[in-house]
Parts: C-alpha cells; structure tokens; sequence
C-alpha cells in the first residue's frame, strides 16, 4: 500500500516537473533581450550583401515566425510548444537543413547516454566502495591517504579535470589523441575499439569528477555507521569484518547516497555538456556548442528539452528502484 | 540521515580551515590590490609584444594576444571571485527566505514552493545558460549572467534550509520562545537565525564556489562574456590561440592552477568551518 503509494507520488511529482521546467525554458527566454529572428536575419543580409528586398525580408521574416513556431499571441504559442514537445517535433534544424532536429539528436544522445551511464555508474561504485573501506577501516593510514586525494578531487571543475587529463596523457605521453576521430561505417569490431579508445579520456574525465564526492561522502557515512549498535551486535555475534562491512555498514550508507545521486544528476549532466565539448566528443554537448554558435534556435531547444527530460527520467527510474535498497518503503513500515 | 548529526570529530579539521582560509585571503587579498599597482587594461590587446617568455617584467610571459598574462590572472580571479560573492549573495537571500517561509508556514504554499525547488534541481544550468547565450549573442553582459546563475541556483539550497526548518519547527526550544509570546520574527531572528548561520555561511561559500565554476564552464566554451577577463575566459583565450603549441604552456597552465588552489580553499574552508561548528555545538 505504501509503496503504491510512493511511486504514484513520484510519477506524478516528474510529471509536474516536466511541464514547469519546459514551461520555464518556454518563458525565460522570451525575457530576454534580442531577437532570434532579427539574429538570423542579420546573419543572412550579411552573407547576401546587400541584395535583399525589403518584401524579401519580410517573406523571410514570416516563414521564420512559422518555422520557430512564434506566430498568434504569447499563449498560443505557448500552447503550440507544448504540443510539439508532447510529439517530441522541434522542426527542422537551421544549420542542416531541412534534417528535422530530433533526428540530429537522436544520432547525438546514444553518444552521450553511453558515455553518462557507464561513468555515473562507474565513479559511484568505485567512489562508494573506496569511501567504504576509508571509512571502515578510518584510523588506517591509508584511509587519511584516500581521504586527500578526495578532498583534493572533489571542489576541481569538470573543464579543469579534462584539460589536465588532456595536457597529461594526450599532450605529454602521447598515449591517447588529442580530439577523438571516430571511424565511420557499419558497427563493426575495429569501431568498437575506436570508440571505446576514444571514448576513454572523456570517461576518464568524468569519473575522476565524480570519484571525490563520493569517497568523502561514504567515508563519512561509514564511519558514523559502523559505530551503530546493531553493528556492534553483528561483531559480537562473530561476523567477519568483510560481512559487516558490505551486509551491515553499506547496505545501510548506500541509501543517503543513492539520493544523494538523484539530487546531483542535473549537476554530472552539466560536467557532461563541459566535457564533451572540450574533448569534441560527438554527443549532446558538441551538439549545442554548435547550435549555439550557429545560432540554431529549433536544435537548441530540442536539445534543451530533451536534457530535462532525461535528467528527470534518469531521477525517476532511480526513485522506483529505490525501494528494492531501502526495505521500509517496499514492506511499508 | 543519521550520519548528519552524528558527525565526527576529526582532529585534522582545524588544519583543514586554517589551509583553506590562507589560500583563499591571499588570493582575494592580492587580487583586490594588486590591480591598484597598474594602470595597463590588462584585457587591451597588443599592448605588449606577442609571446614573450617569463622575464622579470611579465613574470608568467605574454600572449599571443600581446597581454601580459600574469596581470590578466589578477584580473580574472579579482573579477569571478566578484560574480562568485554577488551570485551567493542573491541565491542566499533568497533561499533562506523560501526555505524558512516553506518550512514553517507550510500547507499549499510550502507544496508549491518544492514543486519550484525540484524543478530547478533537476533542470541542468548549462544547457539554460547555453541557450540563454545564444539568443543574447555576445551582448551577454555580466550582470545577466550573475542573474542567470541566481534564477538556476537558488534551489540547492533553499532545499536544505527547508528541512533544517521543518526539524527545527518540532524542537522545544522554538515552541518554549512561542509559548514565551514571541512573534514569529522574533523567533526567526532569536533562536532560528543563530542556529542556522553556521550552515548559512558553509552554503554561502559552497554557492561562490557554484558561481564561478559555472560562470567560467560557460567561459571556457566561448558562452560567456570573454572580453572581461574571468578563470573561465583566460582559458578559452589559450584553447582558442593553443596556447600550448605555440609555446606558451603558462598561459593554459598558470589558470589551471590558480583555478584549483582557488576552489581547494574555498572548499577547505567550507568543511573546516562546518567541522569547527560541529565541534562548538558539541554534536562532534
């Protein structure tokens, strides 16, 4: 009963995070200064030269207003976005022409999902787990060895980690290239390797990011949970440090820090964006750097949809299986 | 979360603080000054001959800008450490003002007011920032930027302030000081305020360290405004020029390290100051 409970709360609290935060992305911008259409305009009259009649430009300014969706009123227009983000439609993008965007997001998100959810996974296990045993075993040496190098990781930025992961194994060793070239053509075992080898300093990146926060955050929680009473139980009864450690200590730390992780997925999504674009990793990022520079309204806001909804989707398959950790939420007590 | 109140002393932490607080006072302090030693706009270009090596006039070298690197170093962290403190500043006042009224008046206003803070935690900043930089193409003053990052970075920690207040709204002494025929001001101001200004300063100091990160992320992509000199725009300068293969690997790697020592401080005095705290109150 509980747990029906909690996961109708849940669906319905992404629900309504969904539409306030494509309702904001829909409204922000219209606050702001400038023109998209005047933008493009002024960047075609520049290729044209001179050349553009004044009818020209206005013909060009309507089927712009139509193609970005900006005619009828501030509601209707409104109502016309929502419409197309429900049937995930943004139109054609700008700079590859007429490709409708989700298509060129659709080639862009595999690159970065793929990318995210092996390094999140990876940096949350090995941090937790590095955490675990710092903590566990904290009047260790080594334990004050691990707590450094992750008081040191944790405050450095994303853009910060990729240039020194950039400067130290591409520029100076040489082991790995300094901008991915990914082999084009049919999957087939050479490309996996390329792009697994590719993929590597980017992955590099963003696990050293995440590794930081949670070996100090796990270390912290172990530490106060190894003093509780029903661990002291568990020794008393002759358990193994191993056994307390993994069955008694973690399973019960782990909970703080799997919420701990769907609170900062919108965090790691933008050391994501960051790191694709300074390693020129052909995902979401690379697209909106050159959607932006290109000034490509419809692939930006597609893109920009579509990492809310994804960084909400992500949060809310975390929530549902959070139950399966935490036992007071499955049997309702 | 039992591991928040049963936090533990560790006898380090006061080195923690005292490390942290060194690093952060020189910096600020020699970033406020120095640039009264100079009269040289330090982002002007061609003010100097390109690509000088470190001499004892330019101690990091020129760029191949023609400026000299170390004064826009000064500049840059003078300049974000500015955002950093003016962006805390509004996301702070702002958050303790939801989170508190949130907390304690409750009901339909509290449900709407969490609504907002879970949006905005989920919403990722950048891809806002990004778009928000397109539409305003370079004219991206940074004055809008420090709006921008306000409007996207409130939420974090008006989520905490919210739930010290939702356990602060059950303790005795709250109830004792109503009880007493306080007003609800009265209360905030005597017994909450004290309570919470130790988090209030790690959070403020947690929210400079969100500022200029994001502000510089944005920078080093080329998203923000990268005339003013920032930690973030003197790299993207140096990537834009590869800094490295002309032979000038200071101009990339003396930010790089100013960028790190910075954060380390100010994240070491976070901590510090919030372990001293602990210890004060004697939940250590």
């Amino acid at each position: 009963m509980k747990l029906a409970q909690y996961i109708v709360q849940r669906v319905f609290a992404y629900f309504l995070v969904l539409f306030v935060g494509i309702t904001i992305t829909f409204f922000l911008p219209r606050l702001m200064p400038g023109d998209p259409i005047n933008n493009y305009i002024s960047q075609v009259q520049a290729r044209a030269g001179q050349s553009l009649s004044a009818e020209a430009v206005q013909q060009l300014r309507d089927s712009l207003a139509e193609l970005y969706g900006l005619q009828g009123n501030l509601f209707t227009q409104y109502i016309n976005y929502l419409k197309r983000v429900v049937r995930l439609d943004f139109g054609p993008s700008f700079t590859y022409y007429p490709e409708p965007v989700s298509e060129i997001l659709l080639e862009s998100m595999p690159w970065t999902a793929g990318l995210l959810l092996t390094t999140t996974l990876l940096s949350w296990l090995i941090g937790n787990g590095i955490g675990l045993i710092a903590g566990y075993y904290n009047k260790r040496r080594a334990a004050a060895v691990l707590e450094f190098i992750g008081i040191v990781l944790y405050p450095i930025p994303y853009y910060i980690l990729a240039l020194v992961v950039i400067l130290i194994l591409a520029y100076w060793l040489g082991l790995f290239p300094l901008s991915p070239t990914f082999l084009p053509g049919p999957i087939s075992w050479n490309k996996v390797v390329s792009i697994l080898y590719n993929s590597f300093l980017p992955a590099l990146t963003l696990v050293l990011a995440g590794f930081g926060w949670n070996v100090l955050s796990m270390k912290a929680l172990a530490i106060a949970t190894k003093e509780d009473s029903y661990v002291q139980f568990a020794r008393l009864k002759g358990t193994t440090d191993r056994t307390r450690m993994v069955n008694y200590v973690f399973r019960n730390a782990m909970l703080p820090q799997i919420t701990a992780l769907v609170l900062s997925l919108g965090f790691i999504f933008n050391g994501a964006l960051q790191t694709e674009i300074i390693f020129s990793y052909p995902g979401l990022g690379m697209t909106m750097r050159a959607a932006a520079g290109a000034g490509d309204y419809n692939l930006l806001y597609g893109s920009i949809v579509i990492t809310i909804l994804s960084v909400a989707t992500a949060a809310l398959v975390l929530d549902l299986i959070y139950p399966l950790f935490d036992p007071r939420i499955r049997l309702g007590r | 979360m039992s591991a928040q109140i049963k936090r533990r002393k560790l006898p380090k932490l006061n080195a923690r603080l005292s490390i942290g607080l060194t690093i952060v006072i020189l910096l600020t302090v020699s970033s406020l000054i120095l640039p009264f030693f100079t009269s040289v706009n330090p982002a002007a270009q061609g003010t100097y001959l390109k690509n000088l090596p470190p001499s004892p006039k330019h101690p990091l070298g020129t760029n191949a800008l023609g400026q000299d690197i170390f004064w826009y170093l000064v500049f840059s962290v003078r300049n974000s450490l500015l955002l950093g403190v003016a962006v805390s500043i509004g996301i702070t006042a702002i958050s303790t003002f939801l989170g508190l009224s949130a907390g304690f008046i409750g009901g339909w206003y509290e449900r709407i007011v969490v609504v907002f803070m879970d949006t905005f935690i989920t919403i990722p900043v950048l891809p806002v920032l990004i778009v928000l930089g397109a539409i305003v193409r370079g004219n991206t003053s940074f004055v809008v930027v420090a709006a921008i990052l306000i409007v996207f970075g409130w939420a974090w920690n008006a989520r905490t302030v919210r739930s010290m207040a939702l356990s602060l709204r059950e303790r005795e002494f709250i109830n004792m000081a109503r009880f007493s025929g306080a007003g609800a001001l009265a209360i905030i101001a005597r017994e909450i305020f004290p309570y919470v200004y130790a988090y209030m300063v790690v959070n403020f100091i947690n929210t400079i360290l969100f500022a200029i990160n994001t502000e510089a992320a944005l920078a080093v992509i080329g998203l923000s405004n990268v005339v003013v000199p920032t930690l973030g725009s003197i790299i993207f300068w140096a990537l834009n020029y590869n800094a490295i293969m002309i032979g000038q690997p200071l101009w990339i790697i003396a930010p790089i390290v100013t960028t790190v020592l910075l954060f380390l401080g100010l994240f070491l005095t976070s901590t510090g100051y919030n372990e001293l705290f602990a210890e004060r109150r004697g939940v250590a």
